[in-house]
């Protein structure tokens, strides 16, 4: 064999090749073997899934809405550094930063998101801005049902995508855990909201 | 019967008239349904099902939304012919429905009658002449759209029908032969015995054939190819222009049907077996029968749709005059053979034989000509074995059989 003939994946395979027919059509009883097929399809199990009434669940890694994590204490974890908004293909994010001050504490650190948008008529949800956040506060949630009547409800502000408070949370600004810097809260040290927290 | 059918008085025909018309577009939306539902299940889809129970009103919203579509009329087009042309369509097809026998005796109104307008002696030719006109409908539109795709689908359309309308007309000839009539009355009673899909078997898969062909069906498409000619000879209509072209078809695969039915099928009479059915409901079951066998062909419609690939147009004609013509013509003459020999009183072991020695010596003939073929087939493949005395591509469909060979030659 030379060299510059393609060498065969496997050689037993190659021998047991399928003939094609190259004389006239095929007989007639092969030919009608795929009226057969269509009509047994009919008593198969259709794939539809009745959509409205029945909703199956996403692939787990499913690309759906965004949404803004929270420290475990409640804090935003968004520090309003633009990094989703330079990665973002389609142009759909708008966000302003700002300062956090020790009495109006968003987030752990320096800055927080003041404004923050997400334009669903233009996001093509192709997860970029969550492998570009630094500190995780974007990731997708698998909620894919974003239709809505008018381009003004499909830009999502800060309060529509911001994950909700669970137990033991509070919401911010309120100050950091007693005792804690920005540092405990990027390394997970931080576990729940403490009473003191509270703002009054 | 016949006589109870031209006996009606006038305004019973009247009512009659309204009820076959309102039996067609009924049969037309269910029959949208039917298909869109069956094609579906053959796709593992479900099809429509939320418009009404089971999505039966799915063609009824449908056509109210095409009615109340914007109704365009393109400046190139001719302004007269183009609004015409889908009336003739939808005319015609509806006419056809005139001489179809849908039950057998029935009381309607106190009066003794059947479900059928009128009788004529030569009610199958009278269909088959108004489905030719209902044609004109086709061809008028394309032209008159001024532009081009309508053009060529109404070109195709016309080299379509005029081919299969002959094969059409030839095994109904086999039909005529043997019922002595051209009255679709007489040739249901005919059939009181045998069904003449079983006695004129051939004729009756050339006329199944040919309906599809006739219809612009499925693999038959070719006047409305999607993938060539957009829509084909509708592809500038619009609106209500366009649900009669819709309408029209439909009412026209119904047509064949029921054609096909009283031709072959035995009409409205119960299937061999259950003749006693046939006087329930005061004689309204046979209407039932008609229908189910009605449904039946529209089934093969679907199913030869769901199933086939659209046929490329050299094939179509081919298949039509290469195939289907020269055969019915050949089995026309051994059915007229016959029925010359049966009328004269010839024995029944003599036709057999003839028959036999009929079909022996076709089968004889057809293997000749086979190993004749394959004969030929053999010395081309030598021709393409030879190796050429320059480099050529293989052929793209002997890729597999070809260079195994090779490659064990060279191993050895």
């Amino acid at each position: 064999m030379s060299e510059l003939e393609p060498k065969r994946a496997i050689d037993g395979a190659a021998e047991e090749s399928i003939h094609i027919p190259i004389d006239g059509p095929a007989p007639l009883f092969t030919q009608l073997k795929g009226f057969w097929t269509t009509f047994a399809a009919q008593f198969k199990k259709v794939t539809t899934v009745e959509y409205p009434e029945v909703k199956e669940p996403t692939a787990p890694r499913f690309h759906g809405r965004h949404q803004l994590n929270r420290h475990p204490d409640g804090l935003e974890k968004c520090i309003g550094c633009e990094l989703c908004a330079w990665a973002c293909p389609a142009d759909a994010i708008y966000v302003e930063g700002a300062e956090n001050t020790d009495d109006q504490r968003y987030s752990p650190g320096e800055r927080y998101g003041k404004v923050y948008q997400i334009n669903y008529l233009r996001c093509i949800f192709c997860g970029l801005c969550i492998e570009a956040c630094p500190t995780r506060a974007l990731t997708m949630t698998n909620e894919y049902e974003l239709a809505d009547d008018s381009r003004k409800k499909l830009i999502f502000e800060k309060e529509d995508l911001l994950a909700p408070l669970r137990s033991g949370m509070l919401q911010p600004p309120h100050p950091y855990y007693p005792g804690t810097d920005d540092q405990d809260y990027y390394h997970g040290r931080v576990t729940e909201a403490h009473p003191s927290q509270e703002q009054k | 019967m016949k006589d109870a059918i031209l006996d009606d008085p006038g305004w019973l025909i009247a009512i009659k008239g309204l009820l076959v018309f309102v039996f067609c577009v009924v049969c037309t939306l269910l029959a949208i349904w039917f298909e869109r539902r069956i094609v579906a299940r053959m796709q593992l889809r479900l099809g429509p099902n939320r418009v009404g129970k089971f999505g039966l009103l799915q063609s009824l919203a449908d056509g109210v939304k095409l009615a109340l579509k914007e109704d365009l009329i393109p400046a190139a087009a001719d302004k007269l012919v183009f609004i015409i042309a889908p009336i003739i369509s939808a005319t015609t097809c509806f006419m056809a429905f005139a001489v179809i026998p849908m039950s057998g005796p029935v009381k309607m109104f106190g009066q003794e009658t059947a479900f059928q307008l009128t009788d004529i002696p030569v009610g199958v030719l009278y269909i088959l002449s108004v489905a030719s006109v209902g044609v004109y409908g086709i061809v008028l539109a394309g032209w008159s759209s001024g532009s081009t795709y309508p053009l060529l689908g109404g070109l195709r359309s016309s080299a379509q029908v005029i081919s299969y309308e002959i094969a059409m007309g030839l095994s109904l000839v086999a039909v005529f032969l043997y019922a002595g009539s051209m009255s679709t009355i007489d040739i249901v009673d005919a059939q009181d015995q045998f069904w003449y899909a079983v006695v004129l078997f051939p004729s009756f898969i050339i006329y199944a054939i040919s309906m599809v062909g006739e219809t612009n069906r499925a693999p038959f498409d070719l006047a409305e190819a999607e993938g060539e000619l957009v829509g084909g000879f509708h592809t500038e209509y619009s609106s209500l222009k366009f649900a009669l072209f819709f309408l029209a078809e439909y009412v026209n695969i119904v047509g064949v049907s029921a054609l096909a039915t009283t031709l072959f099928l035995g009409g409205y009479h119960a299937p061999p077996g259950l003749g006693f059915t046939e006087s329930w409901l005061g004689g309204w079951f046979t209407f039932i029968w008609f229908f189910i066998k009605v449904v039946l062909f529209f089934f093969v419609f679907v199913w030869l749709r769901g199933t086939l690939p659209r046929l490329r147009y050299d094939q179509f004609m081919q298949f039509g005059w290469k195939l289907l013509i020269p055969a019915n013509i050949a089995w026309i003459m051994i059915v007229a053979v016959l029925r010359y020999f049966t009328i004269n009183g010839a024995s029944r072991t003599s036709i057999l034989i003839f028959g036999g020695a009929v079909l022996a010596l076709f089968l004889l003939g057809s293997s000749l000509y086979e190993r004749a073929k394959s004969k030929r087939i053999t010395v081309d493949q030598s021709a393409v074995d030879a190796p050429a005395p320059y480099p050529v591509p293989e052929l793209p469909m002997k890729i597999s059989t070809f260079t195994v060979p090779r490659a064990e030659r060279e191993r050895e």
